[in-house]
């Protein structure tokens, strides 16, 4: 296996110009022609460094010190800078909007081949190739900035296709997506894998996407190291796993399954257990204690143009309650979250937020009629809002901008007249150790968050509101921020966050709101709403269907209870 | 009218840029209001038919808004502060002089009927000129323009669009983190909101600018032919020549008192420079376009009625002598013959 490989890297370390941190340590690997390899590691791994390299970029675009050889096809890296690899590697990055050179999808599918200097009829022939494998033909002739997230997704990997690259390589090419359409991209780079025998190297955070559909693994660590492997190998010692693996360790199961079927077939057991003390078990006594009303919607609409990103929604979010809206991109769950702050547009309805404190319990489906302390967070200036409602934006670097961490908490403290030090005491309970003098620029992804989410909790605000709190982040960034969330439903917050990741909803909420086209389809507890629906579901209920559980940790605890 | 729109795409940019730009030189030169009103009527009309549906397109009613603007702002500096005098009627408005340090200007003043329409002339000519490159710009896709540029020019037209491509961002970002600061609950002094947003907008910009340099990079972007061997030096040399050869040479074509041999012969030395640098160039880099515009008879004879309207606008003073009624036929001439495209792309 490590005899030939298309992708050889022999004795390979990196370093950045500007830091001492070696990124990549005395790594050594060889990819073999037509697999699909998945690269894992945590946030801040060199993960993405380790692709960078493949094809160049790294060190001829962002500088860096590159020590031993990596060979792709036999050609080196060193001497070959990436525009004179671009027939042979294929690249698509992170956010693949950004990668865009041209205004149009037929226009950026040739944009590869233009450079490299192929004849107008082999052109038009490779075109049309790559629309009809990647089903793109109702999009030819769109801008491509009215491309949804999955299309823009598959037209930028279209566009590395047309130049028929050997390896293709994918970072976190599902991140952005919603789970279909993250099903629709994935199914393409399969097609890729098993029609054209393209060789796929893709790193992704969440594993329980792609990773029955690895050939093979590499696991890079923090310390630079990288292990590589078949993927039964690798994810045994992993401290990343899908929950597919760590409910296998929970029960013993050998060797791992990696796909639902095979976990399926192993879970017979497991199933008649469960189901055994489950049936033994009362019904969840706190399911039935609801907070009072935080924050109460009636007929809520937002229109941009012909556009009704929100027709008429009617909601109440609950004191203590964690709440997770789910929906496909563009359903509307960005324009609710800011309508609800107030801040973004409202075209009709009314939003009332509750001063709730001194309010006590009531009964599940009792909705408390409104008080009259209600408030429209929209007549609130924005110095007062803070104090009752918090938004954290979808890409939360942009809400600083000062030069350290310090500096952005205290400038917390003043903005709702906090003692001083109150976001720095948060910011220490979400992200321990983390240096006050520390650019926030230079922060990881969850370390960000949990600054940002330390400012906008300064005034201790009864409703938070969090856009996609998860892109970026690892299982260990997830947790936390899971736990983080728990403990301010604890002493009475109202959550609501939107995301596209079942798995972290299963975790984190107690109640889940589905939104399509802007109506409201589904509300309902989070176990009732994501055992329902396939697409929805997370792996564990899958594979434990039709028994309503969701995450390892309470299969962990039904089986405790027996013992 | 959808299929004229439908068909307007296929004519050559470079056809419209070459009709825009013989009207443009013929405004110039034209003597009077009728006359580029009626040069501009024909743009107008034009523009009407066969626009296409890009944001560019759709912009022309705001170059009218403009060439209004221009105009108007013409005229009223006339009556607040132009020299005063001339012939017509005259009214009398008061006087009122400025101040000694402000140079003794002074404001209002008696205007008269042959100022007014001196000075609308002038604006109307200016508005005239900003219309023909209005009008090409709604007729092409400003981005398949640049795409159909020669190799020596490619950098040039990467990096336009793309100035295209991120400016609409630009302006979504900075929307985006004004919104999101508002919901910090900060009420900043001036100073400090305009470094609070430009400082996350300016790195969003930065940050975009280096993923689509990596982009393009690893897309093949300037890849160099196996074979090439200097030759940068020469190219640069050449384009830069032919950039003065350009500019002095339209400037002395328009201005009209430089000899015409002067003008000519400065324009296809910049023309003689500019294909050189572009063969050169093009040795070096090897790259293609995707479906580039075909050139047939429609693009032949619309760049011709735009040459033929320069021709005729730049001689216009040989053919009739200035003043009389020949002389305004000919610029009656040139505006139906900037309608040739009209019946030219309708015929198929």
């Amino acid at each position: 296996m490590t005899q030939d490989g298309i992708i050889r890297f022999d004795r390979v370390g990196f370093r950045y110009s500007d830091s001492v941190r070696q990124v990549l340590h005395d790594v050594t690997l060889a990819i073999p022609e037509g697999e699909l390899c998945l690269v894992i590691g945590p946030t801040g791994s060199g993960k993405s460094t380790l692709l960078q390299l493949v094809n160049g970029l790294a060190p001829h675009f962002t500088g860096g010190e590159l020590t031993g050889t990596i060979t792709v096809a036999g050609r080196d890296t060193s001497t070959h800078p990436p525009r004179d690899l671009a027939d042979l590697v294929g690249v698509v990055g992170q956010d693949p909007a950004a990668g865009f050179v041209t205004g149009r999808v037929d226009d950026e599918l040739a944009y590869g081949m233009e450079q490299l200097g192929l004849p107008d009829r082999v052109m038009r022939t490779r075109v049309e190739e790559v629309i009809d494998l990647l089903g793109l033909d109702a999009l030819r002739s769109r801008p491509l900035s009215e491309l949804s997230a999955g299309e823009q997704q598959r037209v930028a990997i279209a566009s590395v296709l047309t130049s028929h690259p050997r390896i293709l390589v994918l970072d976190e090419p599902t991140s952005a997506l919603d789970p279909t359409g993250a099903e629709e991209v994935l199914a393409a780079i399969l097609r890729l894998v098993h029609d054209l025998g393209i060789t796929v190297l893709v790193a992704e955070q969440r594993l329980e996407r792609v990773i029955q559909y690895a050939d093979s693994m590499v696991l890079v660590g923090v310390d630079g190291t990288a292990r590589f492997g078949l993927p039964t190998e690798i994810l045994q010692g992993s401290p990343l796993a899908p929950p597919i693996v760590e409910l296998s360790r929970l029960a013993g199961w050998d060797p791992t399954p990696r796909s639902i079927r095979d976990a399926r077939r192993l879970a017979g057991p497991m199933r008649d257990r469960l189901t055994e003390r489950l049936s033994q078990q009362s019904e969840d006594p706190a399911a039935h204690v609801r907070g009072a009303v935080a924050l109460a919607t009636k007929g809520l609409r937002v229109r941009y143009g012909a556009v009704h990103a929100l027709a008429g929604v009617d909601l109440a979010l609950h004191e203590g309650e964690v709440t997770a809206v789910m929906g496909r991109n563009g359903s509307g769950k960005s324009s609710l979250l800011w309508a609800l702050q107030g801040s973004g547009v409202r075209t009709g309805g009314t939003v009332l937020i509750y001063d709730t404190s001194g309010g006590s319990p009531t009964q599940a489906g009792a909705v408390r009629a409104p008080r009259q302390l209600g408030v429209d967070p929209q007549s609130l200036p924005p110095e007062q809002a803070i104090r009752r409602i918090a938004l954290v934006p979808q890409s939360p670097s942009d809400l600083l901008y000062l030069d350290s961490v310090g500096a952005e908490c205290q400038a917390a403290d003043r903005a709702v007249g906090a003692v001083s030090g109150i976001a720095a005491e948060l910011l220490d309970r979400l992200a321990p150790g983390l240096s006050e003098s520390r650019h926030p620029r230079d922060l990881s992804e969850g370390q960000r968050l949990a600054l940002v989410l330390a400012v906008q909790l300064a005034g201790q605000p009864h409703v938070l509101l969090l856009d996609e709190p998860t892109r970026g982040l690892d299982y260990d960034a997830k947790r936390r921020l899971g736990e983080v969330l728990s403990e301010l439903a604890d002493v009475g917050t109202a959550v609501l966050l939107s995301s596209h990741d079942v798995e972290f909803v299963a975790h984190t909420a107690d109640r889940v709101l589905v939104l399509a086209r802007g109506e409201l389809l589904t509300d309902g507890p989070v176990r009732d709403v994501l055992t329902a629906s396939p697409s929805f579901a997370p792996q564990v209920a899958r594979i434990l269907r039709p028994l309503p559980v969701l995450t390892v940790d309470a299969v962990r605890e039904a089986l405790a209870v027996q013992s | 009218m959808l299929g004229f729109v439908a068909q307007s795409g296929t004519v050559h940019p470079m056809a419209w840029w070459g009709w825009a730009v013989g009207v443009a030189i013929a405004t110039t030169r034209s003597p009077g209001v009728i006359s580029t009103g009626l040069l501009i009527a024909a743009l107008v009309l034009v523009v009407a038919i066969f626009h296409g549906d890009s944001p560019f397109a759709r912009a022309f009613p705001a170059y009218l808004g403009l060439a209004a603007a221009i105009v108007t702002i013409r005229v009223v500096f006339y009556i607040l502060v132009g020299i005063k005098g001339g012939t017509g009627f005259e009214v009398s408005l008061p006087t009122i002089p400025l101040p000694d340090w402000a140079g003794g200007i002074e404001l209002l003043g008696p205007v008269s009927g042959s100022g007014l329409m001196a000075s609308f002339s002038s604006g109307l000519a200016l508005a005239a000129l900003l219309l023909c490159f209005g009008a090409a710009i709604a007729l092409t896709d400003p981005q398949r323009t640049l795409r159909g540029l020669p190799a020596s020019l490619h950098l040039l037209g990467t990096a336009t669009v793309i100035a295209m491509t991120l400016a609409p961002q630009l302006v979504e970002s900075w929307q985006r983190v004004r919104r999101a600061q508002k919901l910090r609950g900060q009420r900043l002094r001036r100073g400090r909101s305009v470094s609070a947003t430009t400082s996350p907008v300016l790195q969003d910009a930065l940050e975009r600018s280096l993923k689509i340099a990596a982009s393009m990079d690893s897309r093949g972007y300037a890849r160099l032919r196996s074979d090439a061997s200097g030759g940068s030096g020469a190219v640069l040399a050449l384009m830069i020549t032919a950039l003065i050869g350009a500019a002095l040479g339209t400037y002395a074509l328009m201005d009209g008192t430089t000899p015409k041999w002067l003008s000519v012969s400065l324009l296809v030395g910049g023309a003689t420079a500019a294909v050189l640098g572009s063969v050169i160039a093009s040795r070096r880099i090897h790259s293609t376009s995707y479906r580039p515009d075909p050139w047939g008879t429609r693009e032949a004879l619309i760049i011709v009625s735009g040459m033929a309207i320069a021709t005729l606008a730049f001689f216009s003073a040989d053919i009739a002598s200035p003043g009389t009624a020949g002389w305004s036929a000919v610029f009656l001439l040139c505006a139906v013959l900037a309608t040739t495209p009209i019946p030219v792309v309708m015929a198929r």
